[in-house]
């Protein structure tokens, strides 16, 4: 049901878990048996154990929640899913009361109006924020139970001026304890799916206030800025940084040549802002939305993510051919990828001994602007200080990633925003443009061929199969197609939270041009097993690295795929809210479909990346150039805070 | 030998852990533990915990602020716990405590300038008949007066052995 | 000395000897057959919830000792440690010896540290004397007991919050079900029993539930520890049968003529002199953990009802909205009724409210906060209405 592995159960977040599953004591028999259960007067069986909420969803009946979230553990503390059980006398928790003896359950008495009705005014009278100036307007789970219980007056009471002063220290996230209804999500998201550790719970009572270690601004402690809390904030309490004025200025400004590249998670995804079911691709409306809104033009990242492929792709070859053919020491592995800015920032917190493992590849948004802000410029005779490159991305992170102060090879910003799916998707209806309703355009050249290789990136396992079909044609000299159907590389693919493939290397097949300057032979390859691996969100991550350190199946991989996002970046912290698990899935199908209807779906194979190298890059993969402008170094930044 | 009060600290937490089990239901005996000998938990403390027992500072610091028995902020060698529950109100709580003030020269939730009193409100500590009840670090006083107030701390400054002179400064600070 | 008759004229561990000797159906049959009821508040039958650790199958069981008397109004635990520790700790051991529990633990609040000594000090001459540890008395038992010290958290006192801080973490209480007996300290079965109730299940043993039920009534059998506080002459921890009435009380203790008695601490009720005839007993007047304070005329009400939100409102654990953000408008309210500036429709509302968090709270302490509130509303109310001027 979840899309990811769960937590190892010793480090859940205290006072939440998952609902009981074993039968009551003294019926051993009962495990796995079914219950009935009287919901409103329908009676609907259930395995034993299962919560009074999920019973309620089988039968269709609706219950509503707040503290609940698909994606976590269990925290039964906000009480809105309060039900009557028959034959007790308080009201219990549909999400957390397990039933394991045939019960009966009224949902919507006169008591549990009343409760819940008395709990949103007591939330409100705490809740400090206007609806009109809120990010969430519209999309805020408390303000739809306000509508949905008939919320006409403020009942205790209600806070004029903000009492906790907004967090705006982090490039990424921004937190306002004013809307707080301290529903712990975040916590949950924080501290059990992602294992980062960044928020709890501060204080006793109604002192209590989600806050970082030491109370600290975010932007000063422990954190990878990856959004997950965002996307799961069920009010306007934690938020994206929200930079579209300073992007519509730059589009207004005559002198300015701003162009936008897109990822292919946004394309899957922002249709869901515009009451679209999650699924439904928007790539090539997009187009025609953001040049309606002004942007100069508008490049595919895939293209970038291609080259990503061919330079990490090299590399991993040049560390194999050092411990492979050469035996020298210090070729250093597993290699991890680094396209993902969250995993990146984990592992400088985290491991920082492991940053040698780190390919130095840049990710696809940052190579692209480096390569907007020389090679395009040059091509087209635009100054580059003219040049803003905006990305489009289902990343939060991105923020601090373009920010980053390594990350101006190409002698400026290379990327001077990286745009949340939701900020574009707020420009598209300013400029009151219809999404769905418009016309589908082309990608712009010289970066606007479609490519199925890249648009997979935004799945976990997606960077993997685009780089193991780039392997398999290059140095095993085979087609695809011809050991995975329809170049679909099945086993890579998936939500489980960690997973592990072997690529056997019978034969080699000839070293395309491309790589002949580094690669006399792909012999020392003939016979080798390659060992791949994919991690998608930092607990997983965590997983794989503890199980490295340990000397374990992991460390004996080569190339380790991480994404600091479940789900992949198609659940990044930029994406479109709310989340869980079906949408993910829904999301994934969409970028699986536009990568089996694109032409061409091989890195190595992309028309515009090819050119880039005989033009530009001339050395070729991980030649002086494309270090100097695509590949970049990590900060160890351990984990002591100040 | 340079030993920074930094690996004196991180040196105790690590002999802690080695005797109450590297764990997390160690955590609150650690937390006490410190308090205890460093009249806080401080930043540097809770992140060495927080790493030896494999959890993140900032849950230490959720258990710390949770608790009033453990606090982040430094504290006096005495942190005097003045009951304010109903039976001790009825009995005069509120005459010792404006005694207190008095005598410290500070207000509750404060430490004196010298470190040596932390004044501090308590709920019912279980000796409602024989209120209003005192706590000072572990030890308890019963049916306290304004007049023994004095007596209480004096006895307190007489044990940490503050020179004469020093004394009176105190009181007019 | 102790007060305390039926313990003080207890045999030292004839209820321990007898147990030992038992099978473990037996002695759960036995604590059944008493009837007797958790006597720190909850009133859960004692011979149900060992039954239903006895039956979890599990390779690790702990008896926990609810030593958190936190209460307002309620010391009678300091002196049952003080005087009779044995006999809680006896009452532990049978206890492990039904469920099959090999360890014990003794949660001592902060507040009772100078109680630690004395309890190291019993629990090592116990264990010199095979009464604790391997082989107790030759009868093939090992059970041990440690002792923790709280860190100042009324709420620990509820049995989940209590193993969250064993476990090291914030005293929030757990969804339940399930329940300690079945999943508790560090999701094995535990059984959480107060002082009280380990101290006359040991005393049970020893005598047969028979003499047991020949005090109290038919629903609430065997005596009670009160503590009694407040406007009275002779202060202290009384011993009654339940079933005894709330004037006969205050006749023992010089409390006649009283106002008011607060029967339960904090979360129980204000009872009125209207009513002072009524029993307490889990069928009539809940006993609570057993605490009466006793208000004298000259009390103000509001005064006591401000005091007793002011320490919910400080004690709640703050993590389900009715209770934390609940009992914060209801101080509020208090304090508005102070200052006569309580309209009868917002009075109204927040009687409503209570009774939400009566029925909404996650746990007891929200469940039961608003009884203060609620009782003192509806039996003073003349006194509360229509102030004219704020009190200091």
């Amino acid at each position: 049901m979840t899309d990811m592995t769960n937590p190892d159960t010793s480090r859940r977040v205290p006072a939440s878990q998952q609902p009981m599953t074993v039968p009551a004591p003294g019926n051993p028999e009962a495990i796995g048996a079914a219950v009935s259960v009287n919901i409103d007067g329908l009676d609907v069986k259930v395995p034993l154990g299962t919560t009074i909420l999920n019973a309620a969803k089988q039968a269709g009946i609706k219950i509503p929640t707040l503290c609940h979230h698909p994606d976590l553990c269990v925290a039964g503390v906000c009480r809105i899913c309060s039900v009557e059980v028959e034959g007790q006398r308080t009201l219990q928790a549909s999400c957390s009361f397990p039933v394991t003896t045939p019960i009966k359950v009224k949902t919507h008495t006169q008591k549990v109006r009343q409760a819940r009705r008395h709990i949103l005014d007591l939330m409100l009278s705490e809740h400090c924020g206007d609806c009109y100036t809120c990010g969430r307007n519209g999309n805020c789970e408390l303000q739809t139970l306000a509508k949905e219980y008939g919320v006409d007056s403020f009942r205790f009471g209600h806070v004029e001026k903000p009492v906790h002063e907004i967090d705006r220290s982090s490039y990424s996230v921004v937190r306002d304890n004013n809307k707080c209804i301290l529903c712990r999500r975040c916590v949950r998201t924080c501290l059990d799916l992602q294992e980062v550790g960044t928020i709890e719970v501060l204080g006793r009572s109604h002192q209590s206030h989600i806050g970082t270690f030491l109370d600290k601004p975010l932007g000063d402690v422990v954190c990878i800025n990856c959004g997950q809390c965002i996307n799961r904030c069920p009010t306007g309490a934690l938020r994206a940084n929200d930079q579209t004025d300073e992007v519509w200025a730059a589009i207004e400004d005559p002198k300015k040549h701003v162009v936008i590249q897109t990822a292919p998670s946004p394309r899957a995804a922002i249709g869901e802002c515009f009451g679209m079911e999650p699924g439904t691709a928007m790539t090539f409306e997009l187009n025609t939305a953001l040049k309606m809104a002004g942007f100069d033009q508008v490049f595919d990242t895939n293209f970038s993510a291609d080259l990503t492929i061919l330079e990490e792709g090299t590399e991993l070859l040049l560390r194999l051919k050092q411990a492979l053919l050469l035996r020298e020491p210090g070729a250093v592995f597993p290699q991890f990828t680094s396209c993902s800015p969250g995993w990146i920032k984990y592992l400088e917190h985290f491991y920082p001994e492991y940053i040698p493992n780190l390919s130095t590849a840049k990710s696809p948004q940052q190579m692209f602007g480096a390569v907007i802000k020389t090679y395009y410029a040059e091509k087209q005779g635009i100054d580059p200080k003219d040049i803003v490159t905006v990305a489009l991305m289902p990343c939060s992170a991105k923020k601090f990633e373009c920010n980053r102060p390594e990350m101006a090879d190409s002698g400026h910003k290379d990327v001077d925003f990286g745009l949340t799916t939701r900020e574009l998707a707020k420009m598209i209806s300013e400029a009151g443009i219809d999404l769905p309703r418009l016309p589908k355009s082309d990608f712009d050249s010289p970066f606007g061929t479609p490519s199925g290789s890249g648009v997979i990136f935004g799945a976990t396992g997606g960077v993997m199969e685009a780089a193991l079909r780039t392997v398999i044609e290059l140095v095993v000299g085979v087609k695809v197609e011809d050991l995975f159907e329809h170049a679909d590389i099945k086993p890579v693919r998936g939500f489980e939270g960690v997973r592990y493939v072997e690529l056997a290397i019978p034969q080699v097949g000839p070293v395309p041009d491309l790589l002949k300057p580094l690669f006399p032979s792909w012999d020392f390859l003939k016979g080798a097993t390659l060992k791949v691996a994919i991690a998608h969100g930092t607990a997983n991550a965590k997983k794989v690295m503890e199980d490295i350190k340990a000397g374990g199946q992991f460390s004996k991989c080569h190339f380790i795929e991480f994404m600091g996002c479940p789900g992949g970046c198609l659940g990044g912290g930029g994406q479109p809210i709310p989340t869980t698990p079906e949408i993910r899935q829904a999301r994934a199908k969409a970028i699986y479909a536009e990568d089996s209807a694109y032409e061409i779906r091989k890195s190595h194979e992309n028309p515009d990346v090819l050119k880039l190298y005989t033009e530009f890059l001339t050395e070729g993969p991980c030649g002086h150039k494309s270090h100097k402008l695509l590949h970049t170094d990590y900060t160890p930044r351990g984990k002591y805070i100040e | 030998m340079l030993m920074t009060a930094h690996e004196r600290l991180a040196g105790e937490i690590r002999d802690l852990v080695q005797k109450l089990g590297r764990n997390r239901s160690s955590l609150v005996p650690i937390l006490q533990e410190v308090q205890k000998q460093h009249h806080r938990i401080g930043t540097y403390a809770m992140q060495v915990i927080a790493d030896e027992l494999d959890i993140h500072p900032v849950e230490v610091q959720s258990v710390v602020s949770f608790y009033a028995f453990l606090d982040g902020k430094p504290q006096g060698k005495f942190v005097i716990r003045l009951c304010r529950t109903i039976s001790c109100d009825m009995n005069g709580k509120k005459r010792v405590a404006r005694q207190l003030e008095n005598d410290l020269g500070i207000t509750f939730g404060e430490t004196t300038k010298d470190r040596h009193f932390t004044l501090e409100w308590t709920n019912c500590m279980g000796l409602c008949d024989q209120g209003p009840a005192l706590l000072v670090n572990d030890r308890l006083y019963t049916k306290v007066t304004p007049e023994k107030v004095h007596e209480i701390l004096e006895e307190c400054r007489r044990t940490f052995g503050v020179h004469a002179t020093e004394r009176k400064e105190a009181h007019l600070a | 000395m102790s007060s305390i008759q039926t313990y003080t004229q207890a045999t030292p561990e004839a209820g321990l000897k007898r147990a030992l000797g038992m099978s473990r159906p037996d002695i759960i049959h036995e604590m059944n057959e008493s009837g007797l009821k958790g006597r720190g508040g909850a009133g859960f039958p004692v011979g149900g919830k060992w039954n239903f650790a006895a039956s979890a199958k599990s390779e690790k069981k702990y008896i926990i000792c609810n030593a958190d008397e936190g209460e307002p109004g309620t010391f009678k635990d300091r002196v049952v440690l003080q005087e009779h520790a044995d006999l809680v700790f006896e009452g532990m051991t049978i206890a492990a010896k039904a469920v099959s529990a090999k360890e014990g633990i003794i949660f001592l609040r902060g507040e009772y540290t100078d109680l630690r000594e004395h309890l190291e000090a019993t629990l090592a001459r116990r264990r010199e004397q095979k009464l604790l540890g391997r082989d107790i008395l030759g009868s093939g038992v090992d059970f041990d007991i440690r002792v923790f010290i709280g860190a100042g958290a009324y709420i620990c006192g509820e049995e989940t919050a209590l193993i969250e801080c064993l476990e090291g973490f914030r005293g929030e209480p757990r969804n339940r079900p399930p329940y300690p007996v079945n999943t508790g300290f560090n999701g094995h079965p535990s059984v959480v029993n107060n002082v009280e109730t380990l101290a006359s299940a040991a005393c049970i043993m020893g005598k047969g539930a028979d003499w047991w039920k020949t005090m109290g009534t038919a629903k609430s059998t065997g005596m009670k520890l009160f503590s009694i506080s407040g406007d009275c002459a002779k202060p202290g921890v009384y011993e009654f049968d339940l079933g005894v009435t709330v004037a006969d009380i205050l006749k023992e203790v010089g409390g006649e003529g009283a106002k008011a008695v607060q029967v339960g601490g904090a979360s129980g009720r204000c009872i009125p002199p209207s009513e002072f005839a009524r029993s307490i007993a889990y069928e009539d007047i809940p006993t609570g953990g057993g605490s009466l304070i006793v208000f004298g005329q000259q009390r103000d009400m509001l005064d006591v009802l401000e005091n007793f939100m002011d320490f919910f409102g400080d004690e709640s654990c703050g993590q389900c909205t009715p209770c934390r953000v609940g009992n914060l408008k209801l101080l509020e309210g208090v304090k508005l009724l102070r200052a006569g500036k309580c309209s009868m429709s917002y009075l109204k509302e927040l009687c409503a409210l209570g009774e939400t968090m009566q029925i909404a709270s996650k746990c007891g302490l929200g469940q039961s906060s608003p009884n203060a509130f609620l009782s003192v509303v509806t039996h003073f109310r003349d006194e509360i209405m229509g102030r004219t001027f704020s009190q200091a």
